[in-house]
């Protein structure tokens, strides 16, 4: 059936690929551009560990999304989200709060984390939860989670007033 | 995919062997709904047009479906506008689920904002169309049971023309619509809910990015009195092979008081209507029980919506 050719902008940088029409976002991050931060697994649109941000900086599922879809636009993976050379607030405030144990769902909890902080950083519990639904930790449960997520909120609160001020 | 050596052990695992890919196919994309139609009709039969994806993909995966050809129609304009007057509400087929969710639209009509809000998770709603979950014929999405609620009608646009189906007509069967050959989806409409109406939808489900087991919606109008029922319609989903308008308990209401006694009698007619299969979500008799709550819980906020009351709600959990 033969290869497109498009161009992908991931984390700012262009890449030109040439992509199997039913190969998914997923596939050509990991396989042909080598980002193995997005997570493989179920690859049917259950468990959440493949979530990277779209142009919007919405949380999509890369396992159901065609890379050809994705021709001119641009996402944002797990690597892309570290600031100035600082971890992400929501990957710092992971760290800090151990909110990780064994790792695997990690990055697509932090995408629907950091999706719902770069629209509200003042978000409910409800707004935390809704936002956290799609991406399911298997090993323990989310109290650490939410607590990260919930610091990671007053720490991108705090920069805005800074910048702000 | 299913072979039984998923994994080597002898080195590197590899992608290839571990996941699941959609059998291959041409990709096309199309600027616009014209050309979108004229290639499906040019291909054939074993081309689909592709949304959202996010019930597609997941049945190319599991070789539910195996198209020889995808024409993309995500980028074709003006199919995704929002919009209503004082008499009607019209919603383009390449709308998502979460940009209804978020619009004026689901804040002036709740049960609007029920269906959207409460499909799958943030990132099913990122990328789902209203068109695509309609056109799927699967009776476990929500929107069909929900247009059933607000008799909605399907815009269509194909080879011959534009028709207009409605939606009792247009879900013919489990995935079966009354779309021909080239023909797409290109928005739903229906009429704005008159004065002293409201209403809701009900689902519930195991998780997030689960289909529900069973779900009920729910449009009410109240008479003058604010006591009697001048008008309903219920409509259920993941309670057959198709959704069900349940016509023998919306008789149980109209016209009458609307009490305990009523509620419940409506609740059992519209249990009596379902035919709900056995699958994992759960057994018939499980379903048929949840269903009666679902249409009294329906029931009891479209009534409280009707008086003015703000009820935030979505579906239900385990």
């Amino acid at each position: 059936m033969g290869k497109q050719l498009i161009t992908l902008t991931v984390n700012g940088d262009e890449y030109e690929l040439a992509v199997a029409s039913h190969h998914t976002l997923l596939d050509v991050l990991r396989n042909q551009i080598g980002l193995t931060g997005t997570k493989r697994g179920c690859t049917a649109g259950s468990c959440g560990v493949c979530t990277v941000n779209g142009e919007r900086g919405e949380a999509i599922l890369s396992c159901l999304s065609l890379a050809v879809e994705w021709d001119g636009r641009s996402v944002t993976t797990i690597e892309g989200i570290r600031q100035g050379g600082e971890l992400h607030p929501v990957q710092q405030a992971f760290l800090e709060y151990g909110a990780v144990q064994c790792g695997f769902c990690t990055p697509g909890v932090v995408m629907s984390a950091k999706a719902l902080l770069d629209v509200t950083t003042s978000p409910s519990e409800d707004q935390i939860n809704e936002a956290l639904a799609g991406a399911i930790c298997r090993c323990t449960g989310h109290i650490k989670i939410k607590k990260a997520v919930r610091a990671a909120a007053a720490v991108m609160r705090d920069n805005e007033a800074r910048d702000d001020g | 995919m299913l072979s039984s050596q998923r994994f080597r052990f002898d080195g590197e695992s590899t992608d290839s062997e571990t996941t699941m890919y959609p059998a291959p196919f041409r990709y096309h994309r199309a600027g616009s709904a014209d050309e979108a139609i004229s290639l499906l009709a040019e291909l054939g039969d074993g081309a689909r047009p592709l949304a959202g994806g996010q019930t597609l993909l997941v049945w190319m995966k599991l070789r539910f479906d195996e198209p020889t050809d995808l024409v993309d129609i995500a980028r074709i304009p003006n199919l995704s506008s929002i919009e209503h007057d004082d008499h009607q509400v019209r919603i383009g087929a390449l709308a998502t689920h979460g940009r209804i969710a978020a619009s004026p639209l689901a804040r002036l009509i709740p049960i609007v904002h029920d269906c959207a809000n409460g499909i799958a998770d943030r990132q099913v709603r990122s990328r789902g169309t209203i068109g695509g979950s309609l056109a799927a014929g699967d009776p476990s999405c929500d929107w069909p049971a929900l247009l059933h609620t607000l008799d909605a009608e399907v815009l269509c646009q194909g080879p011959d023309g534009e028709r207009t189906i409605g939606i009792g007509d247009f879900v013919e069967d489990l995935y079966a619509t009354a779309l021909q050959e080239g023909e797409l989806v290109t928005g739903i409409r229906f009429a704005l809910p008159p004065a002293r109406s409201a209403g809701a939808y009900v689902g519930f489900k195991r998780c997030a990015p689960a289909y529900p087991t069973a779900s009920a919606g729910v449009q009410l109008t109240l008479a003058e009195d604010a006591d009697t029922c001048a008008d309903v319609r219920i409509a259920l989903g993941s309670a057959g092979l198709t959704p069900i308008h349940a016509t023998a308990a919306e008789a149980e209401l109209r016209g009458q008081a609307l009490n305990e006694t009523t509620i419940e009698r409506a609740a059992e007619a519209a249990v009596a209507a379902s035919d709900p299969v056995d699958d994992q979500r759960g057994s018939p008799a499980f379903k048929r029980a949840m269903l009666r709550v679902l249409v009294r819980r329906a029931v009891g906020i479209a009534i409280r919506r009707c008086n003015g009351e703000s009820v935030e709600h979505s579906h239900e959990y385990y």
